[in-house]
């Protein structure tokens, strides 16, 4: 038998997980308006992928992992970040 | 009253029997939603804890699904833990139920078995319990409160023996057994804790903050899954032999075991056998020495181990016997019998010598009674249709 896991179950330790690009799910992605960005955070604290990262001067999304949800872009008070579709 | 070996014997009411069984196992966290007939369960351990008996966090959630969801919470932190409930309880739990197998926890549950609706009934029977034995649980079903509540130290040994890791349900029928009161011998909490020794420093993975730990994570890859899968399938192959070894440790401690898989009443020599599972089987036994004083050679089987099924256990004992004969108190619908016919169906057909006569009976349902009379009607038709003459292969008893 060829095993992936020593574990048993679904668990994993932190340092050696298996890493899913959730990212490839999405079918819009966000983009920041960099000059509009003032840095507030919103997108981070309400991302459910966790994956808002903060840039200089802005956040923007880790593509890897973003799903193209648009929570970031609905909760952003200065308008700064607009869905983009991926064919365009 | 104390025993010779300075044990408690009281009389307890299956329900209670269950409660010194968890009493001992000293879980970390209990939570039970009351069901008839499982309620007096849930009483007594709450009685326990307040009474300061018992050192375990109490939790009185708002409904089954919480009672096991929270479990799981306290499992997968690495507590010892422990639920029970009954019929509808148990399908309000489903979810829950599939997680924590999935999962690998080793959480006990009781199941003081009750109909499933509908028709709507409070009354015994095995058909809660039944209906989720491929939810990938261990699950064992008691003749007597002594074995409730020695099933119940047992489960723990059982599930969280490190090669297992499964959750372990303890399955009785509700009225019958849940409310009856029989003789009880009570182990010593010295016995039952060098009885549980060799799990109490068993390490497995669980969430903490000095080891953070990734659990059930959603997006997993097919092959990964199927990985955990066979896993889960393997650990329940282990666990039959695993369950008779522990019977055996059980014995050299107690004095008493209950035949690990399976219990073989007078089987040796017996050319027709029957085989049940739950309470009616003490019933069953008296007809059976009853049928050997008048000279026949019949014998019982006693499924306690009903997932994994004990299938080379029973083929060792099945091997060359003449005709056998399956009580079922539940109904496998699309069968048109009961299931523990079922399974014994597909398995004897492994034997080199088919048995010759292979029925079912399926009797005691909707809270009816398994009587004395009812099992000797069954072994009268098990002989007849060895003599040659025609049965059909399944008997509602009670309609016939």
């Amino acid at each position: 038998m060829r095993f992936r896991t020593d574990y048993e179950g679904p668990w994993g330790s932190c340092s050696e997980r298996i890493d899913v690009k959730t990212g490839e799910w999405r079918f819009q992605r966000p983009v920041t308006k960099v000059a509009k960005c003032r840095e507030c955070g919103w997108c981070y604290v309400y991302c459910p992928s966790g994956c808002r990262e903060l840039k200089e001067g802005y956040f923007s999304a880790n593509l890897d992992y973003c799903k193209g949800c648009g929570v970031c872009a609905r909760v952003c008070p200065a308008k700064a970040i607009m869905l983009v579709r991926e064919e365009d | 009253m104390e025993s010779k070996e300075g044990r408690q014997v009281m009389v307890l009411e299956g329900n209670l029997a269950a409660a010194y069984g968890v009493l001992l196992s000293k879980p970390d966290v209990i939570s039970c939603f009351p069901i008839t007939p499982q309620s007096s369960l849930g009483e007594a351990l709450s009685r326990f804890v307040a009474d300061g008996l018992l050192d375990a966090e109490m939790i009185e959630p708002e409904g089954e699904n919480s009672a096991l969801s929270l479990l799981i919470g306290a499992s997968v932190a690495g507590g010892r833990t422990f639920t029970s409930t009954s019929s509808q309880g148990l399908s309000f739990m489903y979810d829950a139920y599939l997680f924590t197998a999935g999962s690998r926890l080793p959480i006990v549950m009781a199941i003081a078995m009750r109909e499933q609706v509908a028709p709507h009934g409070v009354i015994a029977g095995q058909q809660d319990a039944i209906l989720v034995k491929d939810g990938g649980w261990i699950q064992f079903y008691a003749e007597s409160c002594q074995e409730i509540l020695d099933s119940i130290i047992m489960a723990y040994r059982l599930a969280e023996d490190p090669e297992i890791l499964l959750p372990v349900n303890i399955c009785y029928e509700g009225f019958y057994l849940s409310y009856q009161s029989q003789r009880v011998e009570i182990l010593r909490q010295d016995e039952v804790d060098r009885f549980l020794a060799p799990v109490a420093k068993s390490e497995r993975p669980r969430l903490c903050l000095e080891n953070p730990m990734v659990f059930s994570s959603y997006t997993i890859p097919g092959e990964l899954y199927t990985e955990y899968r066979y896993k889960h399938c393997a650990a329940l192959q282990r666990a039959r032999e695993k369950c008779d070894e522990i019977d055996r440790e059980f014995e050299s401690i107690s004095g008493y075991g209950y035949g690990g898989q399976i219990e073989e009443y007078k089987t040796e020599d017996a050319e027709v056998v029957i085989v049940t599972m739950g309470s009616g089987t003490g019933t069953a036994k008296g007809v059976i020495d009853t049928k050997r004083d008048e000279g026949l050679k019949v014998g019982l089987i006693k499924i306690r181990m009903f997932r994994p099924f004990p299938e080379e256990r029973l083929l060792q004992v099945l091997n060359r016997k003449k005709a056998i004969g399956v009580i079922d108190r539940n109904v496998f619908y699309a069968g048109f019998c009961g299931h523990v016919f079922f399974e014994m169906k597909s398995l004897l057909s492994e034997l080199e010598q088919p048995i010759p006569v292979l029925l079912n009976f399926v009797a005691g349902l909707g809270g009816s009674d398994i009587t004395p009379q009812s099992v000797e009607r069954v072994i009268d038709t098990t002989y007849s249709a060895l003599d040659g003459k025609t049965v059909k292969p399944v008997t509602w008893l009670s309609l016939e």
